[in-house]
């Protein structure tokens, strides 16, 4: 076979639904995409664990603890997931964390915003694991194997992120009046970094139309984040709290909500390092790599020592 | 300094089904790998039994080889039980 026969067979494969696996073949701008998609989802996971850290010992009961803490570990393991996927296809763990801490690789903006009050843990379980998940779904059937199977497992896990924080903020509506304005002020402030989670808009999205045509993708960011649109302004009516864009009505002739102009300009700046906490994550992340090191070293000799070692093992048949 | 191995992980989710992979994970030793197995794959009882090998120690088949290597099994109809006829009325069969 020459390589248009490989790359066109290739191609009817994903039109025909069927998966592909790591060992098959694949053109290297699949597999580059690939890499740099599955690393961002993984490296957001594992940056998204910071602003909630910030408020575990400052839950309000042991009821929420728990639960922050769960969420929060599940975090780890969804980013866990997703390096093994990305390493499937050849890519390298130790590199891609290297290049999560020297800038060269992304991950999503709305992780560069403050958690500032308690309310911000509810708004982001509520908007940010919404829009998440939104944007998770589809990639269950995303066309390369490992990567829909990871997305699968996080897809289970993750609703329950998404109740708790809605949770949170009903608590918080329900309350004193001081509390129901620190959920409003939590809403005023992640509302509009939540819609720039799904990226550009399509007119500008470089990557969409490439990734569609690989079953990497199967919806657009605009189409993504109309659902979320549509999901949330119910749910914001039921807390009785208030979206803060003037622009939101029901549109009957296209059976969506209508919403206002996104500031694309602010979502530069945030994804080009100048967020509010660009800075402080990366460190936060950088110091943590740098003092585990002496942990990892230690196992790696530990088990270096031991493996000549006959110790008794149980083996598995 | 060299990074902690890959291992591939197996779990069993209760007893009666076999072991399937869940995926893979990086541990200094394979006891290190189960333990953080636990963590990763088995944080709702999805386990009652794990097993680790190291991702190296897998011999795979080539998929492009799947082809040659499946074939003998293709053209063999007379393998399955509806090859073969029943007479009308013939029960238990």
């Amino acid at each position: 076979m020459n390589v248009v026969d490989i790359e066109s067979g290739f191609q009817e494969k994903i039109d025909k639904d069927i998966r592909i696996e790591p060992r098959d073949w694949m053109p290297d701008h699949y597999r580059q995409t690939l890499i740099r998609q599955i690393g961002q989802h993984a490296h957001s996971e594992i940056v998204g664990m910071l602003p909630e850290g910030n408020w575990i010992t400052r839950a309000p009961s042991l009821k929420r603890k728990v639960a922050l803490l769960a969420k929060i570990q599940d975090e780890a393991g969804h980013g866990l997931y997703l390096y093994s996927a990305a390493e499937t296809l050849g890519a390298e763990r130790d590199q891609m964390v290297e290049e999560l801490h020297s800038g060269k690789a992304k991950y999503s903006s709305i992780f560069n915003y403050p958690a500032l009050t308690w309310a911000d843990m509810g708004a982001i379980g509520w908007l940010v694991d919404g829009a998440a998940i939104q944007n998770q779904i589809p990639l269950c059937r995303c066309s390369y194997g490992p990567y829909g199977r990871a997305m699968v497992r996080i897809c289970k896990e993750e609703s329950f992120h998404q109740r708790q924080g809605y949770e949170i903020m009903l608590v918080l509506c329900q309350g004193t009046p001081v509390q129901k304005a620190m959920a409003q002020d939590a809403l005023n402030r992640f509302w509009w970094p939540s819609l720039m989670m799904f990226g550009p808009p399509d007119a500008v999205s470089t990557h969409t139309e490439q990734s569609k045509r690989w079953g990497i993708k199967r919806f657009t960011n605009d189409e993504l984040r109309q659902r979320f649109v549509d999901m949330i302004v119910p749910q914001a009516a039921h807390l009785g709290i208030t979206i803060p864009d003037p622009d939101i009505k029901w549109n009957e002739e296209t059976q969506h909500y209508d919403y206002g102009q996104i500031n694309w300009d602010e979502f530069w700046q945030v994804v080009n390092g100048n967020g509010p906490c660009n800075k402080e994550r990366m460190e936060a992340r950088v110091n943590a790599w740098k003092e585990g090191a002496w942990v990892r070293e230690a196992a790696m000799a530990y088990a270096e020592k031991h493996q000549h070692q006959s110790i008794s093992k149980s083996q598995a048949v | 300094m060299k990074s902690w191995p890959l291992y591939e992980v197996f779990i069993r989710s209760k007893a009666g089904l076999h072991h399937k992979h869940a995926g893979s994970l990086h541990a200094a030793d394979a006891q290190m790998a189960i333990e953080n197995a636990r963590d990763v794959y088995c944080r709702r009882n999805e386990g009652a039994s794990i097993w680790v090998v190291l991702s190296a120690d897998i011999t795979a088949s080539n998929p492009n080889e799947s082809a040659e290597l499946f074939d003998p099994a293709e053209d063999k109809i007379y393998r399955h039980p509806t090859f073969y006829h029943v007479p009308e009325g013939v029960k238990h069969l």
